[in-house]
């Protein structure tokens, strides 16, 4: 697991009894407890518990919705209904689960941007990146069959769009389908298997977590100067440093999660999904949730169906590659100020995408569209290998201690434990 | 800052700190928290509006019950027989030796004053739940054929693994032919 000695030693007589039989006392201690981390990680950093905690409240208010949740296409509505109305805090645990969907999200992408501003994905980390990236899928793929669930209009329709889109895959386009819908179009048999799998994917979500942690744990974090530690000056031990300063980021972000499920429960989703399924009308304005949106408007950019979903698909996977795609030696933004502003046209391109997704696929919307998706792939395809070579990074600091001194104009070591590295970064 | 540095000099008692005063209090909000969290989860796993509403009580009318019927009804999800007992079986209740009962209870005390021909009781039998036949067993009450226990005509156990009578279940007398199961006697 970790490269260094175990310095744990448990106290009590049944802990050295146990501890000699599964060391997990030791194994927490050296993850959560001893762990060097960066002395100068900032907010951003805090997200990786904060997904881990919404991890655990999806699952568990899903656990209890599926207690009184029906999934057959004639009950299901209704069942979400009676959630709603009859169920003693039934409305709260099924706007928490509703919103927490959408907080989720909201946490992996700032975590996402995160990865992508101080160069996260870089070597020694790729393997902890593209488990990144199948986590983001996993979440995808749930989220997605999740939205069914409910059976409303929206539900039906998007299942009945996106299994549609499968269908373009040449070859074993119209296999999959068929054995994704159970019968010639979406319907009951649709629903009771998304229901199982939306249960059975939120538990290998937590393995491939379990994974991405461990393969964290062997470089240990990176930081905002992208310079690894090399001291133990460099380091604060996890407990209690990071340990409280992600505890009160996670209340933070609790606050905005409470903010939408008391005051504007339904703000993020759709009017038309209150609206029993109807399979022979269509809404007017079928669009996914809102964290699915600029992978929709990249599917629409592309007037050929099969191109539209191979361009989708590659939006996605071209992330798994960044590693690679990003020919420069320095890894934080910060000391690269050419990329940087390509970062922030790169935020600009998604969110405009993200818009683009919800507007009808007309005008002049179309060609913007077409130009943002280019601009996408042109990112990560051609600027990013490109701008390794071309530019001149800023002088990096000597090390973590040194950058953090300073910002302090050298007023004097800072207090708090230091921590012994356990390998080089 | 000052004085209490001299304090912690000078002083033989460990003055607790800010830092103690902190945990404890973070800690103590952390555990409301926790609780708060916790019991609306609880609470949605009690009954809900609808089960509750569907379980309040039901009216039976009784016109129709022929002599020697028995007659099944669904009370909260729980089986109740409806017995209109002919003079041969309340004779047959009333003429027992209490005492010698494995639950004593006198016949009188099983139904309402001045409405002895109707027996009504749970139909469960009390050892593990199976449902009872009527008209069977030994004293033509009734006979559970899961584990051969045996109740009279009173619904009272008289051989057989049960250990207690099957019970009664609240109910009143609207009127001569009309009850309403789940409301004992009010107005």
């Amino acid at each position: 697991m970790s490269q260094h000695p175990t310095t744990y030693v448990p106290k009590s007589a049944f802990g050295k009894w146990f501890e000699s039989r599964l060391p997990i006392a030791g194994l927490i201690h050296s993850s959560f407890i001893a762990f060097p981390v960066p002395r100068n990680l900032n907010y951003f950093w805090t997200f990786g518990a904060i997904l881990v905690f919404m991890l655990v409240s999806q699952i568990v208010t899903g656990v209890f919705l599926a207690m009184y949740y029906t999934p057959n296409a004639s009950l299901a509505f209704q069942s979400v209904e009676h959630i709603m109305r009859d169920v003693n805090y039934g409305w709260l645990i099924r706007y928490l689960h509703a919103n927490g969907a959408s907080m989720f999200f909201v946490a992996v992408y700032i975590h996402i941007f995160r990865g992508l501003y101080y160069g996260s994905y870089k070597a020694p980390r790729e393997i902890l990146w593209i488990l990144g990236v199948i986590i983001y899928g996993l979440m995808m793929a749930t989220a997605f069959m999740g939205y069914v669930l409910p059976w409303g209009q929206m539900s039906f329709w998007g299942a009945t769009v996106i299994t549609n889109i499968l269908a373009a895959i040449p070859v074993v386009g119209d296999t999959i389908q068929s054995l994704l819908w159970g019968g010639y179009s979406v319907g009951n048999p649709t629903l009771n298997r998304f229901f199982s799998i939306h249960y059975l994917l939120p538990f290998m979500i937590f393995g491939v977590v379990l994974l991405h942690i461990w393969a964290l744990h062997v470089p240990g974090q990176n930081n905002p100067t992208g310079v690894p530690i090399k001291s133990g000056k460099d380091a604060v031990p996890f407990t209690p440093y990071a340990t409280i300063k992600d505890i009160f980021a996670t209340v933070v972000f609790m606050i905005l999660f409470a903010w939408f499920v008391f005051y504007i429960p339904n703000y993020l989703g759709h009017a038309d999904n209150y609206v029993p399924a109807n399979p022979s009308v269509t809404p007017a304005h079928i669009v996914p949730e809102w964290y699915f949106l600029p992978f929709y408007a990249i599917l629409r950019a592309i007037p050929d169906k099969l191109g539209g979903v191979i361009a989708m698909f590659a939006a996605i996977a071209v992330l798994a590659f960044l590693p690679w795609l990003d020919t420069s030696k320095v890894r934080s933004t910060n000391y690269r100020p050419l990329y940087k502003q390509f970062f922030w046209i790169l935020v600009a391109d998604t969110l405009l995408l993200g818009w683009l997704g919800a507007k009808p696929p007309e005008g002049w919307y179309v060609i913007v569209s077409q130009i943002a998706t280019a601009y996408y792939f042109i990112h990560f395809l051609i600027i990013l290998p490109l701008l390794g070579f071309i530019e001149r990074p800023l002088p990096l600091p000597n090390s973590i201690i040194d950058s953090v001194m300073g910002v302090k104009g050298g007023a004097g070591l800072p207090t708090g434990a230091n921590a012994e590295p356990h390998s080089k970064g | 800052m000052l004085e209490s540095q001299v304090a912690e000099t000078t002083s033989t008692v460990v003055e607790p700190t800010r830092r103690d005063f902190l945990f404890i209090a973070t800690g103590a909000a952390a555990a409301v928290g926790a609780a708060t969290v916790v019991w609306p989860f609880i609470q949605s796993m009690t009954p809900d509006a609808a089960t509750v509403a569907a379980g309040a009580p039901v009216e039976v009318d009784l016109s129709p019950i022929a002599e020697g019927q028995i007659v099944k009804v669904f009370w909260r999800g729980k089986l109740i027989f409806i017995r209109n007992r002919t003079p041969a079986e309340i004779k047959a209740a009333e003429d027992v030796n209490v005492a010698s009962l494995r639950d004593p209870q006198p016949d009188s005390a099983r139904v309402k004053p001045g409405h002895a021909q109707w027996l009504i009781v749970y139909g469960n039998c009390t050892h593990l739940g199976c449902v009872p036949l009527g008209h069977q067993g030994a004293y033509e009450g009734w006979f559970c054929p899961c584990h051969g226990s045996v109740f009279d005509t009173s619904g009272r156990v008289r051989g057989g693994p049960a250990p207690i009578n099957l019970p009664i279940p609240p109910y009143t007398f609207t009127s001569d032919t009309k009850i309403v199961i789940g409301q004992e006697a009010t107005a």
